[in-house]
């Protein structure tokens, strides 16, 4: 192992190392995991066409809150950057797309995606260098100032005549391509599908390579990242930038699936929703983003199912027992699991070989 | 020149409320080094039970004893029972944690309470102060409680046993446990008393901008910002950052034009940022230098 | 003469019966949602996040509702009513609507609360031909039969109630300088806009001073120290009920006695006045259309008499000081007169139908003199007001009941 992941490693032993060093000894997992995403894709390519319209609409929210959460560990999971920003550039993603969409430009909705994720990039970048300056909380506090500003500046006369004000667009749903047997819906879900698996490859490829170890060393141990020659400021403002692009493309989707933006919806509180579902995911895991995509939208309606009026109160305790049962997310619970059961696999195969050379 | 005069005034009695949050911020900052996101709704949790007290007839400084008592002890059995079994988890658990408590007292307070706003009662009376227009009595009584607040607290961490053991807990709990603190009771202390501020600053908050369950919402928001702004390594920082992010609202709100009233929480915080740009452990916090 | 055989009426009865059945058919229509024994209304409100202050309303329509069903329910059908949280989020709106109508199959979606929650789903409604009834906003926008014909709103307007104000204003000081506090979001700039339209051609040169506030401040007493500095002398305090009450308060502190209007969305004198102070609260200027709870002016009216047993009865943890519990069984009540009148022809298409045709409705909770009317153009079911002055001890009602309809 690297130093640098060595350091990840005993730095907190709950915390997740780097890709490969969980497969080097788990060689056999690896393979399994495999399988195991080939079956989620499989899954999740036949779950529309069993499933009602509603149940749908819902599956495609959980992928693009998925993405805008793979967006957020992109920067706080694998780059060490604490940001309460994320809403922001959901917002200014979602509102791209809407703009383009509706009035003078009409765009096609597939095209809003790559305008969103180049805006949100610039957007990224620019923050990424002043916040080159900042450390932990003052991040944060940075970042929750830009949380803070989109839905004002959105709502603000300045920018009315842009972005409908408080009275916020609305966006047609696109259809499905002419000759395809399945609904809107399920169009949609599809559409959003092959982005979240184009993108997620994509995260996955970025982690592996010498740009993904550049930007974890930097998170474990940044003075020896830029004494082994890491240039850290570039790649703290580029994971930046590119945090920024993923979460992004989830706002354009996000407003395409929902077909409305306002302004108040873009607000500090959704960045905390983010925050938490990347935590109950695990920092530092991709498949864990989705997982915390899933967590964002079913838990608070499993919690009104169990009190109405006091379905904030509920929403805490599941969250406080599943950081109990799970500190370190669901990705790290897995892990743990699977080692275990790994180990166990292993004492009893020593001891079968021990028995048979006896 | 009049109304710059007044706006200042103005944004230092709201600057009052802002900096008595921004200390009980920085208290638990201190103890547990990182930030309780749930210290607003704890604050509010325990005005209400003052509230109820007074609400069955007790008098005010009973229920204020009381309740800053009963605060304490939810401190200390918070810290005890919540955030002991994680304390060796990833920060950003303990993050959720922290979110956990801020859901469940928000919600509960509520359903308990219910959202009509309650006045609540003040000891320094309302009446303009000294016959000015400009702030009453209680904004200035408040403004003294928190600088009496401050200076008693430099005396404790300065000048007293305990304090001194707190603080070498919070700075290096390894060799203050070799010497014989225990780390785990000074960090429950910690919480016991960021609490019990808390507690103070909603009581005192409470009279101006009325009870209900969001009372502590954007207060808390303005404390964090004013806490960061003065550092968040000195409660003295702390408070003049509270007092300074009220100030700065209310001109940009007065003196910008066209937008300045929209956007003055967008610009306040700006000039925040800007001025982390320049001193980013905040204007009075040290930068911690670390050995490699 | 054996002619009615067997054989016979083996013959005729299918056809008998299928008359029969016929003639069920015809007298008893259903949609989704619908049955001999249920009538299942949907609703998302917001019971959590910060428009929670709200959600008594819906708690109190339910138990309303409930009351109905012991009485027998609507022309002997149960009323289920499915109330999902959205927490004042639309894209959690879009979720909840869909489930309601996809899922539960409701029949209508009654009350919804919120511009922008009401607004995300305004369309998907209208295209799937379900009804958004009696939306419990004053936005202007739900008053469009023709464009969309399944949306139909409820209380007067903001901008109406503004335009009032601005008439009032012009009436009584019409050399005023006017300053405007309002909350940075969709009502707001409605009441701002109102009051603007009202005024005319006056607008620009009458008003000084448009301050505004967000939810997440904690005081507003910086604005209305900048109002009293531009040097205004009437007050347009359209804030809700925490920040109205805290405007009120500063008002008096600073020493500022401006003619000072308060909105109806912040008038409750338990609510706003009380915490404000009574005696700084005097003067006042508002408009109602609902009977304030708290006044003791309706100690021995028919109506409050029946509200309160009401609320002993069926909904005794809500507060009686809260006019939103005034609200919830208005509106309820609206919606249980639309659907009994369906009769057993319970089709959405027909609920429209009812919903557009009210004529003088009187619920018992509305101001003497204000009653409901709709018609096929015209989908503002609540369009008079009345005002009132604060005394010191009650609201004062004064003059008559003010049409607040929009110029067409």
């Amino acid at each position: 192992m690297t130093v640098p992941e060595r350091e990840a490693v005993a730095l907190d032993a709950a915390a997740v190392p780097s890709e490969t060093a969980v497969a080097k000894p788990l060689g056999l997992w690896l393979d399994r995991r495999r399988l195991l995403i080939g079956a989620a894709v499989i899954a999740g390519l036949v779950a529309p066409l069993v499933v009602a319209n509603f149940t749908i609409f819902q599956l495609t929210m959980v992928m693009i809150y998925g993405l805008a959460i793979l967006g957020l560990n992109l920067l706080t999971g694998f780059n060490g950057q604490f940001s309460l920003g994320h809403s922001a550039f959901y917002g200014i993603g979602a509102y791209t797309a809407a703009i383009l969409m509706s009035g003078s430009a009409d765009l096609a909705y597939y095209w809003t995606l790559p305008c969103a994720g180049a805006v949100c990039f610039i957007v990224g970048i620019s923050l990424g260098l002043p916040a080159l300056r900042l450390q932990g909380l003052y991040l944060a506090l940075a970042t929750f100032a830009l949380a803070v500003a989109l839905p004002q500046l959105l709502k603000s006369h300045l920018l009315e005549g842009l972005t409908g004000g408080v009275q916020g667009i609305v966006i047609d749903k696109p259809d499905p391509p002419p000759g395809l047997p399945i609904n809107a819906d399920q169009w949609l879900y599809y559409f959003t599908l092959a982005v979240l698996l184009v993108m997620f490859a994509a995260a996955a490829g970025l982690v592996r390579s010498r740009t993904g170890r550049a930007i974890m060393a930097i998170r474990d141990h940044p003075i020896a990242a830029a004494a082994m020659g890491i240039n850290t400021a570039r790649y703290k403002t580029l994971t930046f930038g590119v945090s920024a692009l993923y979460t992004g493309v989830a706002g354009a989707l996000g407003a395409i699936v929902v077909q409305f933006v306002a302004p108040d919806s873009f607000n500090f509180l959704l960045s905390v929703n983010f925050l938490v579902g990347l935590i109950v995911g695990g920092i530092g895991s991709i498949p864990g983003s989705l997982f915390g995509g899933v967590f964002v939208l079913f838990v608070p309606n499993i919690a009104e199912k169990v009190s109405t009026g006091l379905s904030g109160a509920v929403y805490g305790v599941i969250l406080l027992l599943l950081i109990f049962l799970m500190p370190s997310g669901a990705a790290g619970f897995v892990r743990r699991t699977a080692a275990s059961l790994a180990r166990l696999r292993r004492v009893s195969t020593t001891e079968s070989i021990g028995r048979s050379t006896r | 020149m009049e109304q710059l005069l007044q706006q200042v005034v103005a944004g230092l009695a709201t600057g009052a409320i802002y900096a008595t949050m921004a200390l009980a911020v920085v208290m638990v900052y201190q103890a547990i080094d990182h930030l309780n996101f749930a210290q607003g709704e704890l604050a509010t949790f325990s005005t209400f039970l003052a509230w109820q007290m007074i609400d069955w007839g007790w008098s005010y400084w009973a229920a204020f004893a009381i309740t800053v008592a009963i605060s304490f002890v939810i401190g200390i059995a918070i810290d005890r029972i919540l955030f002991r079994p994680v304390r060796n988890a990833p920060i950003l658990s303990q993050l959720v944690a922290f979110i956990a408590l801020f859901s469940i007292l928000n919600s509960s307070d509520g359903e308990i309470w219910n959202f009509t706003i309650k006045s609540f009662p003040t000891p320094f009376g309302t009446k303009p102060l000294l016959g000015s227009g400009l702030i009453s009595t209680h904004q200035a009584g408040m403004v003294a409680v928190t600088l009496v607040m401050l200076a008693l607290l430099y005396v404790f961490f300065r000048g007293s046993r305990l304090g001194l053991a707190m603080r070498a807990a919070a700075a290096n709990p390894e060799a203050a446990r070799l010497v014989g603190i225990r780390v785990g009771w000074m960090i429950a202390l910690g919480w016991g008393l960021s609490t019990a501020i808390g507690a103070v600053a909603g009581m005192l908050i409470a009279p101006v901008v009325f009870l209900d369950p969001n009372m502590m919402l954007g207060v808390l928001l303005y404390g964090f910002a004013g806490a960061v702004l003065g550092g968040l390594s000195s409660p003295g920082g702390a408070v003049l950052g509270g007092f300074a992010v009220g100030i700065i609202e209310n001109l940009a709100g007065t003196f910008i034009p066209f937008v300045g009233q929209e956007l003055k929480l967008t610009v306040a915080l700006i000039v925040i940022v800007a001025v982390l740009m320049v001193r980013p452990a905040g204007i009075f916090g040290r930068v911690a230098v670390s050995r490699v | 003469m054996k002619q009615i055989t067997r054989r016979t009426i083996l013959a005729t009865a299918p056809a008998a019966i299928g008359l029969a059945a016929l003639h069920a058919r015809a007298a008893k229509q259903y949609d989704p949602g619908v049955t001999d024994s249920e009538i299942k209304v949907g609703n998302t409100a917001p019971y959590s996040g910060p428009a929670s202050n709200y959600s008594t309303i819906w708690k109190c329509e339910a138990a309303y509702f409930k009351m109905i069903n012991a009485q027998g329910g609507i022309n002997g059908r149960q009323i289920n009513f499915i109330s999902y949280d959205d927490a004042y989020s639309p894209p959690k709106t879009v979720e909840m609507t869909r489930k309601l109508v996809e899922q539960d199959q409701v029949f209508v979606i009654a009350g919804g609360a919120g511009t922008p929650t009401n607004t995300a789903i305004w369309k998907y409604m209208n295209e799937h031909k379900v009804p958004q009834l009696f939306v419990a906003t004053g936005a202007t926008k739900w008053d469009d039969p023709k464009s969309h014909p399944w949306t139909i709103g409820f209380q007067p307007n903001y901008q109406s109630e503004g335009r009032i104000y601005a008439a009032y204003i012009l009436q009584n000081k019409p050399e005023g300088k006017i300053g405007v506090l309002y909350q940075n979001d969709d009502f707001g700039k409605d009441y701002l806009k109102g009051v603007k339209d009202g005024l005319g051609a006056k607008a620009a040169s009458m008003i000084k001073v448009e301050a505004t506030y967000e939810t997440t401040d904690p005081t507003v007493d910086s604005q209305v120290v900048n109002i009293k500095a531009a040097g205004c002398d009437v007050f347009v305090n359209t804030a809700i009920n925490k920040f109205a009450a805290q405007a009120i308060r500063k008002a008096a502190e600073i020493e500022w006695e401006p003619l000072h209007i308060l909105s109806g969305i912040g008038n409750s004198l338990a609510g706003t006045l009380k915490p404000a102070g009574l005696e700084a609260s005097k003067g006042l200027v508002t408009d109602f259309f609902l009977k304030d709870p708290t006044d003791p002016q309706w100690k021995d009216d028919a109506g409050y008499k029946w509200w309160l047993g009401f609320m002993n009865e069926w909904y005794p943890e809500g507060d009686k000081n809260d006019a939103l519990n005034v609200f919830g069984p208005t509106a309820a009540a609206t919606i249980v007169h639309v659907l009994k009148a369906c009769g057993d022809e319970l089709t959405r298409a027909n609920v429209m139908e009812q919903a557009a045709n009210l004529h003088e409705l009187s619920l018992p909770m509305l101001l003497p003199g204000i009653t409901i009317n709709t018609s096929p153009t015209d989908f503002a079911p609540i369009k008079q007001v009345q005002l009132a002055r604060f005394d010191g001890e009650r609201w004062q009602l004064f003059g008559s009941v003010i049409s607040s309809a929009l110029p067409a």
